[in-house]
């Protein structure tokens, strides 16, 4: 008897919704047979239901499950806890043909199964530029030159000597739904959003290690972060960006940073596209002129409809996205559903989120969760009864500065269809009448 | 000098170096860098050429570098759009003259190459420098970055083949780059204090006529990503939709052979693919070289490990010292298997 025994009145595709993982095999495997078998079965069981159940009950619970009748597995069994076994499907991905090179590609965090605003540290999307390394952090150093009294050296227990705060900040790329500037480009929220994250990071703010080195304010304007890796990263930051709320971060989460996500240092800076937030930071630089080095100036440039070059982009503007439901996932049922995604803005707190159900012609407000934190992912819920009927949803977010996210329309307007960066647009996902969800652009 | 009195010395010059610093607020944390030091890993270059060091390179002495440590990427001629995106390519004379990449202006560049977005001559040198070659970074020394950069500014046509590029005239050719003038900082987004440049207003109620279905996902655009059934949780209120590469796989999909992780943590996916060429050759090319070839399976283990050059071309193999004996044997039989991936 297969496991997955439906319920009555819910939407059922034809045959996976009502086979088991095994009797699916069996019917791509050509035993067409076992099909006719488990049709009968499975109406069988749609219609005895409701009867069977009134008579005596769920068999969940009628028959004691194994777990509730042998003894469980030990503590410390697994010293570095893991996710559950049915939790396999929740995994960072590539976006196939995206990139060709695995060490210079991008992994994407999957947001249509994430709770809250934390990302859990093992599905934080990755970018690196020539591969990751898991350096030894005892050989690590950090070093500040440039226009400061003294070039000083830091090693992690110098750093982690120092007083330390801890702040939960979005990052997100600058090319996130990049793919997605010109027409709908691929099926779900984890390729279409999912080169973002949030975590709680833990480490010192840049301006105490500046003044440590006595930084020279009268002709300081830029630094320049370098990364310790192959490609030796390097971006620009204004001054009063990195005097402001620019952390050197160490812990993530609770735990040191993943190898990933730059171990044992990385740059943390609030509300600024990810490439900016140089991993395995090894050197700080002060000067007087920006870098212009090769991902100011070759890439993460965006091309303008006139045909020049915006370089130094880098505040990542209001954004939402609504996780769920949304592209490539089924409802399972009329009725009752709760709306859920994410708002955030690289200027602040997000003041308001909107929701609509009819492609942007009516909207209602939001719940916000707590805490609604500035540079943070903000989570926003709202009820919703489906009526089986075809609907377009969309989440239009706003910030404490008054932004509100843009259309495509309003976009394209300014920054034509070639960009790459900063696509913040209102996503639309289309939900036909079979409770199916897809990824559309609606004028 | 023993062990011990180095170290001794070495902690006393430490500590004098830090005595120096009187400001620090954090008593005996960092200390001062040594100029070796910031000599060491400063070497960032900026468009003012500040931190360029001296030295020179030609055109000619750039070909023959270029041929060995840049081709398998980015073809013989920067054209190549197998690995990495082009280098060279949709730039004019004219281009050159005005410092405006004409191509955007009548939008009829298929794609950008590298020489059609980069205004600035200094972040070419920074980046060879400290980042190339792909599987050797920071393995050039200052001459060489010149030369190569000679020949890639050759191929765009930017300097004749008898040119020699130095620091005494990199500025000069600075000016030569086709899209120095078409760069622009006047945006909201760099500013802590900048103001956006679109604009939305968040009407409430009937706010559209009419809407239009822009675009829509097609099919073979689904299907790409894999079963969207496997990458949802199996409870809640949705689940994911069967999607043609992986339906009915599901959790019956075979697993993956495991030399295929193995072969991406010892890092051989970054220049070989199981059925194609990357850096290095693919590896089904590899066990068809070495079918009849019963010496192979030891031979190509010692070229694992001693690296190598010129069995499939001139892009050297660094040696692979991080994999392990047993890890390394595997990996061989596997690639001489065939390369099955389950």
């Amino acid at each position: 008897m297969p496991q997955n025994t439906p319920r009555p009145g819910r939407i059922q595709r034809a045959p996976e919704g009502f086979l088991s993982p095994e009797q699916i095999r069996d019917v791509s495997a050509g035993r067409r047979d076992f099909l006719r078998t488990a049709f009968v079965s499975a109406s069988m069981a749609v219609a005895g239901t409701s009867v069977a159940r009134a008579a005596d009950g769920d068999p969940a619970i009628l028959t004691l499950p194994e777990h509730s009748t042998t003894l469980g597995r030990p503590v410390a069994e697994r010293p570095y806890g893991a996710p559950s076994q049915f939790e396999a499907g929740l995994r960072r991905r590539e976006s196939p043909g995206l990139t060709r090179v695995a060490g210079s590609s991008v992994s994407f965090s999957p947001l249509q199964g994430l709770f809250g605003i934390i990302t859990p540290s093992g599905l934080h999307f990755e970018r690196h530029h020539q591969g990751w390394h898991d350096i030894d952090p005892a050989r690590h150093r950090l070093m500040i030159n440039g226009l400061v009294k003294e070039a000083r050296v830091y090693t992690m227990d110098d750093l982690m000597r120092l007083p330390s705060v801890s702040r939960i900040h979005f990052i997100e790329c600058g090319a996130n739904t990049g793919m997605e500037w010109g027409n709908v480009a691929v099926p779900t929220v984890q390729y279409s959003h999912g080169m973002l994250s949030c975590s709680e990071f833990t480490g010192v703010p840049l301006s105490v290690l500046l003044d440590d080195c006595g930084i020279d304010r009268k002709r300081a304007k830029f630094v320049l972060a370098e990364g310790a890796d192959g490609s030796s990263m390097t971006r620009t930051i204004s001054l009063d960006r990195a005097l402001d709320d620019v952390l050197v971060a160490w812990g993530q989460n609770g735990e040191m940073l993943r190898p990933e996500n730059g171990y044992p240092l990385r740059l943390v800076v609030p509300g600024v596209q990810g490439v900016s937030w140089v991993k395995w930071l090894r050197r700080i630089e002060v000067g007087d002129q920006p870098w212009a080095t090769k991902d100011e100036a070759v890439h993460y440039i965006d091309l303008m409809p006139d045909g020049t070059h915006r370089q130094y982009t880098s505040i990542q503007e209001c954004k939402s996205v609504i996780t769920t439901p949304s592209g490539g996932q089924t409802l399972l049922d009329k009725g009752f559903h709760n709306i859920t995604g994410l708002a955030w803005s690289g200027r602040g707190k997000v003041k308001r989120v909107d929701v609509s159900v009819d492609g942007g012609r009516n909207w209602r407000t939001a719940r916000l969760e707590t805490p609604v934190l500035s540079k943070a992912l903000t989570r926003f819920n709202i009820d919703w009864v489906w009526d089986g009927s075809p609907a377009i949803l969309q989440s239009r977010a706003m910030d404490e500065t008054g932004y509100v996210q843009p259309t495509y329309a309003q976009l394209r307007a300014v920054r034509g269809t070639r960009s790459i960066y900063h696509n913040n647009a209102i996503q639309s996902w289309k939900l036909a009448d079979s409770g199916d969800v897809s990824n559309v652009q609606v004028f | 000098m023993s062990r011990f009195s180095e170290l001794l010395l070495a902690g006393c010059l430490i500590a004098a170096a830090a005595g120096a610093s009187a400001d620090s607020s954090f008593p005996g944390v960092g200390r001062p860098a040594t100029p070796s030091e910031v000599k060491a890993w400063d070497i960032d270059v900026r468009p003012d050429f500040k931190g360029l060091p001296p030295g020179k390179g030609s055109v000619d002495q750039g070909i023959e570098l270029w041929e060995a440590k840049c081709t398998a990427c980015h073809g013989s001629f920067g054209e190549s759009n197998e690995v990495f995106t082009p280098l060279v390519g949709g730039t004019t004379k004219e281009d050159i003259e005005t410092g405006r990449v004409g191509a955007y202006i009548r939008q009829d560049a298929p794609q950008r190459s590298t020489l059609m977005k980069v205004p600035t001559l200094s972040t070419l040198w920074d980046y060879i420098n400290r980042a190339m070659p792909w599987n050797a970074p920071k393995s050039l020394s200052p001459d060489e970055v010149y030369a190569v950069l000679a020949y890639l500014l050759h191929l765009g046509e930017i300097v004749p083949a008898d040119f020699t590029l130095s620091d005494k005239n990199i500025a000069e050719v600075q000016k030569r780059m086709p899209n120095r003038n078409g760069m622009t900082t006047k945006h909201g987004m760099w500013d802590i204090k900048g103001k956006p440049d679109v604009k939305n207003v968040a009407c409430m109620k009937n706010c559209k006529t009419q809407i239009t279905m822009g675009s829509s996902l097609p099919d073979y655009a689904r299907d790409a990503h894999g079963n969207l059934a496997d990458q949802n949780r199996v409870i809640g209120a949705v689940r994911g939709q069967q999607t043609s590469e992986g339906a009915g796989g599901g959790a019956a999909a075979p697993a993956p052979h495991p030399a295929m992780d193995l072969m991406k943590k010892s890092g051989c996916s970054g220049c070989h693919g199981i059925a194609s060429k990357i850096l290095g050759p693919s590896f089904r090319d590899i066990a068809k070289r070495y079918k009849d070839d019963k010496g192979a399976e030891s031979q190509l283990i010692g070229r694992v490990k001693a690296g190598g050059s010129g069995t499939w071309g001139d892009a050297a193999m660094p040696p692979q010292a991080h994999v392990s004996d047993a890890d390394t044997a595997a990996l061989i039989k596997w690639i001489l298997s065939g390369s099955p991936e389950n």
